[in-house]
């Protein structure tokens, strides 16, 4: 998966006439590319656009501008019967669990659905879906509850078996944990590391906690305002982290070690409006470190080796 | 010692049965201090925020126990009396802000009618239009407290105008405004980005040592209480289990509930793997007699399934379980 350029801008309208009067700018010329088999995490805080990003590349949303390119073919603009294909092989697990399973249809009838409407397994959709159970870590006897019948965790595996139904190759996980309890959170991140060992999935993981991300990604994106601020291989960014705003986030984490002292990074101001035109750096509001030229022009980026980039006239 | 919850029970009558949301709780909280309460998804941590407040919905009762706040029984106190010391003496900080606030009217408004309603020294005044200046004065100063930049425009604004981290800084505000001696925070900060969150939390630092009041910090976070409080108590199936130093309980864990829960946690500091609990939580309807973690504890004795513990002291430490009464 290769996504160039990805940009999304949604139009608010207003008056009697419903013009557009003025855009949201969500994503703004992201680029970054997953490999098979390999898991990367993107993380920012609400609003930096990351949940756009998967949405765009499932094809929930139809960019503004760059293409998306999966297995090397360009699916920005696939439409119709070619679209319903490339769905089976990029799926997406949404945030809340609750909200993504209908509470009138039991788990069988959720997993039968989804195989049906792509006419797959016809005839032994049954034996199927008791097979993605067991994958997930259920069993039979959870075919015939009814969501509010199941625990978070097992909701969240219901949603995943889902996901796999159709077999895909890239899954674009949308807070997989965000509405677990932390006894549970690690069980789920298990499963989907186990899976992905199994059948070489790829995943797309988006998520504001960085501890998720370091536990099962290998590379990790930055977020804010729609744009990239840093990109590197998970360890590398935890020990080094180079833009002003990962060191912030990552001081920000609480850590459950009261013997541990840190200095905090405590950032001043708000996250920027979104409905504001990007003017250089998204960031220069918050940063402590900000100089003339970070209000003037749009910082380049720099690649610091090993795949580590960063977007910060600091480092220029 | 500014509140003592003592053998605190609470039920809730529903058409699935009784459901025995709090089955005892003890801690107690001393002036000036943060206490972490900590505990998963039905815990009854929010259950005894709303009893202490006494704002348990209408099927729900406390069945026995005390909960003194600076002497006085809040069990014993009819509504009218509970009305004078809520939001006066105990304040409260709701997860989110959003429904907290009212959203047709402006955050002046809401901040005046609370200081008119409860502020002694505006009470004091005789004419409306002096009162409303003052008050206005005074909420303009706590919008300062709270860094908020120009609070006067502020001040004019809906809520839906402001954003989540502004939001719980207005209620910040106005929690610090009536001089409380109790805040409880209900998971105060768990809607917000963590680099607000850490803002948020460093102006409620800032606030509490300038006032001297006490946070009761309920959050299912136990890193925010690693970093912010000074005791913790760790709650399950509507009981206080592990309740001491912060220091103590969290390097040292004695309950293999608080174990459990350590060890569950992703790690950024450490490359530790995390072990899930095996299991849930006890269903609040047919509750175990003996100890609500027996199905999920990995040291189970017998006598764990017959009878709850009783609470043992170790090293300054409370913590209710079998393993250490034997000893």
């Amino acid at each position: 998966m290769e996504v160039q350029n990805l940009t999304k801008h949604f139009p608010i309208l207003g008056g009697i006439l419903q013009r557009t009067v003025g855009y949201v700018y969500a994503v703004n010329g992201v680029n970054f590319s997953i490999n098979k088999g390999e898991t990367c995490g993107l993380v920012g805080e609400s609003g930096s656009g990351k949940t756009t990003v998967g949405k765009l590349i499932v094809k929930l949303l139809e960019p503004t501008k760059g293409k998306i390119f999966f297995e090397k073919n360009d699916v920005t603009n696939l439409k119709g019967s070619d679209l319903k294909l490339y769905r089976r092989s990029v799926q997406m697990v949404f945030q809340d669990p609750y909200a993504s399973l209908n509470p009138r249809m039991t788990v069988k009838d959720m997993l039968v659905e989804v195989m049906r409407s792509h006419k797959i397994y016809e005839g032994s959709e049954y034996e199927y879906a008791i097979k993605l159970l067991e994958r997930v870590g259920m069993s039979e006897e959870h075919l015939y509850r009814y969501p509010h019948e199941l625990s978070g965790g097992q909701r969240q595996r219901v949603v995943i078996a889902r996901a796999l139904c159709l077999d895909p190759k890239f899954i674009v996980l949308d807070e997989p944990t965000a509405s677990l309890d932390v006894s549970v959170q690690a069980q789920i991140l298990d499963l989907l590391k186990e899976l992905q060992e199994k059948y070489n999935y790829s995943y797309l993981l988006i998520t504001h906690n960085l501890a998720v991300v370091k536990y099962i990604s290998k590379k990790i994106i930055v977020m804010y305002r729609g744009i990239v601020v840093e990109k590197a291989e998970t360890n590398d960014l935890f020990k080094e982290p180079q833009h002003p705003y990962t060191i912030s986030l990552l001081s920000a984490i609480p850590v459950p070690d009261p013997t541990l002292v840190r200095k905090k990074i405590i950032l001043k101001g708000e996250p920027p409006d979104p409905i504001e035109p990007i003017k250089a750096c998204p960031f220069q509001d918050r940063c402590p470190y900000v100089m003339a030229i970070c209000k003037e022009k749009s910082p380049p980026e720099i690649d610091l080796g090993k795949g580590h980039i960063v977007k910060c006239w600091l480092k220029a | 010692m500014l509140l003592k919850v003592e053998n605190l029970k609470v039920e809730f009558y529903t058409y699935r049965g009784v459901v025995h949301a709090l089955n005892g709780v003890n801690f107690h909280l001393d002036k000036g201090e943060i206490l972490g309460l900590a505990g998963e998804t039905g815990s009854g941590k929010s259950v005894t925020s709303l009893a202490i407040q006494k704002l348990l919905p209408p099927n729900a009762k406390i069945i026995s126990g005390k909960i003194l706040f600076d002497g006085i029984d809040l069990v014993e106190l009819n509504e009218d009396e509970m009305r004078k010391i809520r939001g006066k003496r105990i304040a409260t900080i709701f997860q989110d802000p959003h429904t907290y606030l009212n959203p047709v009217f402006r955050i002046e408004k809401q901040f005046i009618d609370v200081l008119l309603a409860h502020d002694p020294d505006i009470k004091k005044v005789e004419l409306k239009k002096e009162r409303e200046k003052l008050a206005r004065a005074k909420a303009i100063e706590m919008l300062k407290m709270v860094s908020m930049p120009a609070p006067e425009r502020i001040l004019k604004m809906f809520p839906h105008e402001l954003s989540g981290g502004m939001k719980q800084r207005v209620l910040l505000a106005l929690a610090f405004s009536l001089n409380p001696d109790l805040i409880i925070a209900d998971e105060a900060t768990t809607a917000l980005d963590v680099t607000i969150q850490s803002q948020i939390l460093d102006i409620m630092e800032k606030l509490r040592r300038g006032k001297n009041v006490s946070i009761l910090f309920i959050t299912h976070d136990l890193g925010l209480i690693a970093e912010n409080c000074q005791r913790i108590a760790i709650m399950y199936g509507g009981r206080v289990v592990e309740f001491g130093d912060v220091k103590k309980v969290l390097t040292n864990p004695l309950h293999p509930y608080t174990q459990g829960l350590i060890n569950a946690l992703l790690r950024i500091d450490k490359d530790i793997k995390p072990v899930s609990i095996p299991g849930t939580v006890p269903d609040l309807v047919n509750l175990p007699l003996g100890c609500p973690f027996y199905s999920r504890c990995a040291y189970a004795l017998d006598e764990c399934n017959k009878s709850f513990p009783e609470p043992v002291i170790v090293d300054g430490v409370r913590v209710n379980c079998h393993l250490f009464a034997r000893k």
